[in-house]
């Protein structure tokens, strides 16, 4: 119904068209920033093509991962995506499917995230897809990544291995106008063909399949839709310029516009691994020198195996931290094309408000309650928005998802050892409790290691665009209730409050420091809604105003940092910034003074 | 064709995304490919956000510093901040309260956008007063009617919001123009 008029797809909503275009039918994912947006696009898409699909936020990436492949092992069509710190968490399955390999068309999806924007870590997918020993593509904008994913499933289904596709942040988030093209409607039917010396391999027999997988990796290396694009055919050099991802694409703008076309021979990979070995061999004889351009690691660099005439990452040509920005490249091509380097405008200074809280979250009510609560403690915390909650002196750490519990349980006995006591609060969010936080809590109890965990219930995964969690049930499977899956850890003092209810909330974190020093784990669930959850209607609620009693002591902004409320350098008083207040009341328990009063009327 | 390379900067939750793409689907209502950056994720919980816009015959989907045509802030304090993207003839749409000079050649144009939009009482609405003054100056690559078209073609299974944003965006347009 959408063919040959274009649209504005972004690059995770091309992916997803792609797949849909495809003929894929299973799609699992865990919400990652900046790959969140693939599966749900991948949902709307099935729906307006009317695509019968199992489409799956799973409990983490490895489950994800384990629910597509089952589905490619039965003949279908599958992806998974994940941003790159979910692949550590499906590592497990992706090194050893790719021994088994597939039968249906089966791509993971890795969204790489230099900068890092939005993530722990700028890992570089590719590396893990060189780990494992399979193939990975690299588009350099959406609608490339929307042809790829055709292209993965068919390498999948010809090679039968799994086949990973690795945009970054710059793919996944750029939009562009894309035209859509008819679905092909497989019709294929599951059917899971029992062969145990495959599928159920023992270690003789992994040993030939990784043979076996060896050789499918040497045809991938002369597989012709996925060879390097040679971008200015006419140019002759003994100069080259090879670039993958979107740095390619910032280095072809740069190259037409500051007319560098003659000035280098200017390849496009599409495949990062395994590389070409015809490319190789050509690289290592047609040229003098070689730059290659690449996000973040020098994969393509370390296949060229040159490190006289190939300048990169390894060489120390081009930063190898960072995301490797549009002036960051010309800078560089100049340079290497032996060309003035033109009087280039800095980038823009770093600066401007840092990210925060919205107004009105019950986490920050919740950090406040535990720093009143246990103002000496230790505050292992976790990832999601609620690692923000670093601004206001309440997470003293933030490793992986769902090691807020594993490192509780870490400082207790690591102090008990050395013969003393802390007080430790540690926090997660509701959605990384699932996928994590539940092994670590079992190890937690079954030591007997002491601490107040509290999981911050919003019922919804908010950072990555409020996508459901398993406390929501789905509609054809049942909720799984926090607090029963606690109980079931073993954990005897288990109690729900809301935190908005400041005075309540803080006695009730002391009452489970009491317990935990005593008797060991003790949860409280701070149970509020997410603010910017749409599906949630929130009641208009009155905002506060601050009267002259207020002493512009900065408890509030300090302590609290809401947003809505400012330190008037003027009038040396806090006030209440109407666009942003939401009414949540909270800092009217926060002012030592009592000068923040309920307004009326308002909003 | 026409080229544009434009920067739109805010902070999280003002819609900057909205404006960007409903920029972007008017480009492609009228003929012109487009290519368009986001930003999601930690960055959008209150923190700075930005767009970058690209009209014609780009690959890139960044606007390098020193290259764009024009800068819509919907805070004042994002053209500080961001001023270093323009070109040396760039143009400034910023929501202002207070005006205030910016050296240069650069061309700066101003509304008190949160004033208005909370006269409107709807004040979500910052993103399309601020728009509706920069379509105003007659600088963008599309006009207020072309922006208009997409916003109906966008909305219209949603009357109400439609109204809301026409009126947000026509406040933009219309109130008393101060350079």
């Amino acid at each position: 119904m959408l063919e040959n008029k274009p649209t504005l797809m972004q690059g995770n909503e091309a992916m997803a068209r792609g797949m849909v275009e495809n003929g894929c039918v299973v799609a699992a994912s865990y919400p990652g920033t900046p790959a969140s947006e693939i599966l749900s696009s991948i949902e709307t898409w099935g729906k307006t093509e009317g695509v019968t699909m199992h489409v799956e936020w799973a409990v983490n990436e490895k489950v994800a991962f384990e629910i597509a492949y089952a589905a490619s092992q039965s003949g279908l069509r599958a992806v998974t995506a994940m941003k790159q710190v979910g692949l550590n968490v499906a590592s497990d399955p992706l090194m050893s499917a790719a021994y088994l390999g597939t039968v249906g068309g089966f791509v993971i999806i890795s969204a790489d995230d230099p900068g890092p924007h939005s993530s722990q870590t700028e890992q570089d997918s590719r590396l893990m897809a060189m780990q494992a020993k399979l193939p990975v593509l690299d588009p350099s904008s959406p609608s490339e990544a929307r042809e790829l994913v055709g292209c993965a499933l068919r390498m999948s289904e010809e090679f039968e291995l799994p086949v990973m596709l690795r945009p970054t942040t710059r793919v996944c988030h750029a939009c562009q106008d894309i035209t859509p093209v008819p679905v092909q409607h497989l019709e294929r039917k599951a059917v899971f063909c029992k062969d145990p010396q495959r599928w159920a391999a023992t270690p003789k027999f992994r040993y030939e399949l990784h043979v076996e997988l060896n050789r499918k990796l040497s045809r991938i290396a002369a597989y012709a839709p996925t060879a390097p694009r040679r971008l200015n055919p006419s140019t002759m050099s003994r100069r080259a310029v090879v670039a993958s991802g979107v740095s390619a694409a910032h280095a072809s703008e740069v190259v037409s516009i500051s007319g560098l076309q003659d000035a280098f021979v200017f390849y496009q990979i599409l495949q990062p691994y395994p590389l070409h070995s015809d490319f190789v061999e050509e690289i290592r004889t047609a040229y003098d020198e070689v730059l290659v351009l690449e996000e973040t690691t020098g994969v393509i660099e370390m296949q060229l195996r040159d490190f006289l005439r190939v300048q990169g990452k390894l060489s120390g040509a081009v930063p190898e931290a960072g995301e490797l920005l549009p002036e960051m490249i010309e800078r560089i091509l100049c340079e290497f094309a032996g060309r003035a380097v033109a009087d280039l405008s800095e980038a823009a200074p770093v600066g401007g408000r840092r990210p925060t809280l919205c107004p009105g979250c019950p986490h920050r009510a919740s950090f406040y309650a535990i720093k009143k609560a246990a103002p000496q403690g230790i505050y292992p915390s976790d990832i999601g928005c609620y690692t923000l909650g670093v601004n206001l002196g309440a997470v003293d750490t933030v490793l992986c998802m769902g090691a807020a519990i594993g490192q509780a349980a870490g400082f207790y006995q690591a102090y008990r050892v050395s013969g003393q006591q802390r007080d430790i609060v540690a926090t997660v969010g509701d959605s990384t409790f699932f996928h994590a936080g539940i092994p670590p809590l079992i190890d937690a109890v079954v030591q007997g290691a002491r601490f107040v965990l509290v999981i911050l219930d919003n019922t919804t995964t908010a950072m990555t665009g409020n996508q459901p969690t398993p406390a929501q049930g789905t509609p054809s499977g049942k909720a799984v209730d926090i607090a029963s899956v606690v109980a079931g850890c073993g954990v005897e003092f288990c109690r729900s409050a809301d935190p908005l209810d400041l005075p309540a909330f803080t006695s009730l974190i002391k009452e489970a420091l009491a317990f935990s020093c005593k008797q060991g784990v003790a949860v409280v669930i701070a149970k509020s809604p997410c603010l910017v959850d749409k599906r949630i209607r929130h009641a208009k609620r009155p905002q506060p105003l601050v009267d002259s009693t207020c002493t512009g002591c900065k408890q509030c902004t300090d302590q609290f940092e809401c947003p809505a409320l400012v330190f008037d350098e003027v009038s040396r008083k806090v006030m209440v910034d109407i666009m942003n207040c939401s009414g949540c009341g909270v800092c009217l328990d926060v002012c030592p003074l009592k000068a923040i009063k309920l307004g009326e009327g308002q909003p | 064709m026409i080229s544009q390379q434009l920067l739109i900067s805010g902070v999280g939750g003002q819609g900057i995304l909205f404006i960007s793409r409903l920029l972007a689907e008017t480009s492609i209502a009228k003929g012109l490919p487009v290519i368009t950056s986001e930003t999601h994720g930690m960055a959008q919980r209150g923190g700075i956000v930005i767009s970058h816009l690209k009209v014609g015959d780009f690959s890139s989907p960044l606007v390098r510093p020193g290259q764009a045509d024009g800068l819509i802030a919907l805070k004042s304090g994002n053209v500080a901040l961001h001023r270093s993207f323009l070109r040396s003839c760039g143009w400034i749409a910023a929501n202002v309260s207070e005006p205030f000079p910016v050296s240069g050649e650069l061309e700066m144009t101003t509304i008190d956008a949160d004033a208005i939009a909370l006269k409107l009482g709807n004040p979500q609405a910052v993103n399309l007063v601020v728009l509706g003054r920069a379509l105003s100056t007659g600088s963008l690559f599309c006009t207020t009617e072309e922006v208009t078209m997409t916003l109906i073609h966008k909305l219209q299974e949603k009357p109400a919001l439609l109204e809301r944003a026409l009126t947000a965006l026509n406040a933009g347009t219309t109130d008393c123009p101060r350079s």
